[in-house]
């Protein structure tokens, strides 16, 4: 039996950006792009699933986000994921990669019990590939970064083949351990029917909490409880519930500030057009031989 | 007074030092005479003091040399705990590493411990006096990079914090020996092997000899997504192959499964400055730019008149790549064979 705890993370669809979503200040309007599920960490969740489906234990699932990052946990929910958690917190927004590992580092150390904690490689919007490692060297455990294959699993052993520079490596470490996967690693799996049914209906504390705002006769203590007999209460984590520190959290607890930000603007077109012709070519050529090139 | 040390974590595999730490000296050089202090090398591995007399050439006026058996392959815990405990101490002002798998697994465990800031994937560094929430910094570290998929280009500051880490991407740095080299001065640091070293242990490490160096190519002819199919993606291979160049792709061509991810040009895959570089039915995504842009000459095809690549090239032919390369093929055999 071995447990999970896989970092997951909501990100705006950057791959898919128009020109609407970039304002005129050159900064982008997140409202503008659809928000996904991060896909590396789909990976990583299912290599979570994968080790559960072998060898039994659990798989939960944490994400720090704004309440709507509460889509991608029920999603993880749909996939097969025991229990998962939502944190969020005004107090927690504007976080770099140092302040988020602490405060995900401080609600791992919470759930406590872990064999293994799961992340992607990176996420799509800040492509750093920081925050696992600055969450492993914070719960003072091995980190495997670039995995592409969970070779075998044995006691407390875990061999793993990753990428590196120029080719790939097997490596063997020991339990527990933090790995982050890359999106080769595994196929994921489709949402099961089932799930589906059970689970879309789960809410996290923010939502209750706007189901109560719009009726006077629902109480929230007592539609948490309602929900949490259901199995369908999606833990939802605050400041309040944490045991951390103010100034290492959010805006106050990162260290990288963003001085500016640029849309891309290009140099401007003063390319010599050569005509798409056998003639224009060979003058194209001429020159490029003239210039040592050719 | 704060000590203004630049510090350059020089990476090797197999006691081959990698080229992007050579360029972090190059730049790391510069960055230390604007600020007017020392360039550190550090050398971490087994057998690599060669390594650590070659930084001299790029610039270090010092290098710390830590060499072990244990050291032998690049392992996170124990090069981590080296380097965290060199910078507890020294305190330098800046840290750069290779955004290498190695740069980018070692990089975010030191600054987590260090609580140091720290930028990823960095296409640029500057010094320059900043105003911050209106406050002065004096000679900050400009950390500058692609952000939101490459549609932006951010500048990142550490304004708070005395040191400032950065990972930066390799090739965009010019390597560049010293005119003359600095004095050799390695100072040699005892690695006390822990007990939390071998929580990993490297099994086994394949290398895949990659054929393909498009670093080092003079041309390359590069296709895109807009070749349309596999088959057509053949001409590019086939003009590469007439006028000797290299063959490389955008990461949509790859994607496409045109071309293999060895040979991706462009801000996820491989930093290129060729004497020439003919991009055939690229659109020209920053993603892709970032990766090309300093080539010496380029050359853009392409049916779209208004596609962005035309806008960094200095020779453009609109028109079909399916038409215009048998024509390119044919013209330059018959000027040059």
């Amino acid at each position: 039996m071995y447990n999970s705890i896989v970092l997951v993370k909501q990100v705006p669809d950057t791959a898919n950006i128009s020109g609407k979503v970039m304002k005129e200040d050159g900064t982008v309007n997140r409202a503008m792009l659809p928000a996904i599920f991060n896909h590396e960490d789909k990976v990583a969740l299912e290599l979570a699933l994968r080790v559960k489906d072998e060898f039994g234990g659990t798989v939960t699932a944490i994400t720090m986000g704004p309440p709507r990052a509460t889509e991608v946990l029920r999603e993880c929910l749909y996939m097969g994921a025991d229990r998962v958690y939502l944190i969020t917190d005004r107090k927690f927004a504007g976080a770099d990669t140092l302040a988020t590992s602490y405060v995900l580092s401080e609600v791992i150390k919470k759930i406590g019990n872990f064999d293994l904690v799961f992340a992607g490689r990176q996420a799509i919007d800040g492509d750093t590939a920081q925050v696992g490692p600055q969450t492993a060297e914070k719960l003072g455990i091995p980190q495997i970064t670039y995995a592409e294959q969970i070779i075998k699993i044995e006691k407390n052993e875990i061999v793993v083949k990753r990428k590196i520079d120029g080719g790939s490596e097997i490596v063997k470490a020991k339990m527990p351990i933090l790995i982050t996967v890359i999106k080769g690693a595994a196929e994921v799996r489709p949402p099961k029917a089932k799930r589906i049914m059970a689970y879309k209906s789960a809410k996290s504390l923010l939502e209750l909490e706007t189901i109560v705002q719009g009726n006077s006769l629902l109480y929230i203590d007592k539609l948490v409880e309602e929900y949490k007999d259901r199995n369908l209460y999606i833990e939802t984590l605050t400041t309040d519930d944490l045991p951390v520190d103010l100034d290492r959290c959010g805006i106050k607890g990162s260290p990288t500030k963003v001085h500016k930000v640029e849309s891309v603007v290009l140099a401007g077109g003063n390319h010599i057009r050569i005509e798409p012709t056998k003639e224009g070519i060979s003058k194209l050529i001429d020159i490029l031989i003239e210039d040592k090139i050719f | 007074m704060q000590n203004k040390q630049v510090w350059v974590f020089v990476e090797q595999r197999n006691g081959k030092p990698a080229d992007v730490s050579f360029e972090l000296l190059s730049k790391g050089r510069k960055l230390a005479d604007t600020l007017r202090g020392e360039l550190k090398a550090v050398v971490i591995g087994h057998n690599v003091k060669d390594i650590a007399i070659e930084t001299f050439k790029y610039g270090a006026d010092q290098c710390f040399l830590i060499d072990h058996p244990d050291l032998h392959y690049y392992r996170t815990i124990p090069y981590s705990r080296v380097l965290i405990s060199l910078i507890n101490e020294h305190q330098p002002r800046i840290v750069l590493f290779g955004a290498t798998v190695i740069g980018r697994d070692l990089a975010p465990r030191v600054a987590s411990n260090t609580k140091s800031g720290l930028t990823a994937d960095c296409t640029d560094l500057q010094i320059s006096d900043v105003e911050y929430l209106k406050k002065t910094y004096k000679e900050l570290l400009l950390q500058i990079r692609p952000a939101f998929g490459g549609n932006i280009i951010a500048t990142i500051i550490t304004p708070d914090t005395h040191i400032q880490m950065a990972t930066v991407r390799e090739g965009v740095m010019q390597m560049r020996e010293c005119s003359k080299p600095k004095e050799i001065n390695v100072i040699e640091i005892p690695f006390i092997p822990h007990e939390v070293d071998s929580l990993v242990e490297v099994i086994e490490q394949t290398q895949e000899e990659s054929k393909v160096n498009l670093k080092a190519a003079p041309i390359i002819v590069s296709g895109g997504y807009g070749l349309g199919s596999k088959e057509n993606f053949q001409l590019v291979f086939e003009l590469a192959h007439t006028i000797g160049a290299e063959v490389a792709g955008s990461r949509a061509a790859v994607d496409a499964g045109f071309i293999t991810p060895d040979r991706q040009v462009g801000q996820t895959g491989v930093t290129v400055r060729p004497k020439l570089y003919i991009a055939i039915g690229i659109s020209g995504a920053i993603q892709h730019r970032a990766g090309m842009q300093e080539a010496n000459k380029i050359i853009a095809i392409n049916t779209d008149p208004d596609a962005p690549i035309f806008d960094i090239s200095h020779y453009g032919i609109v028109g079909d790549a399916l038409e215009v390369i048998p024509k390119f093929i044919e013209v330059y055999k018959s000027k040059l064979r």
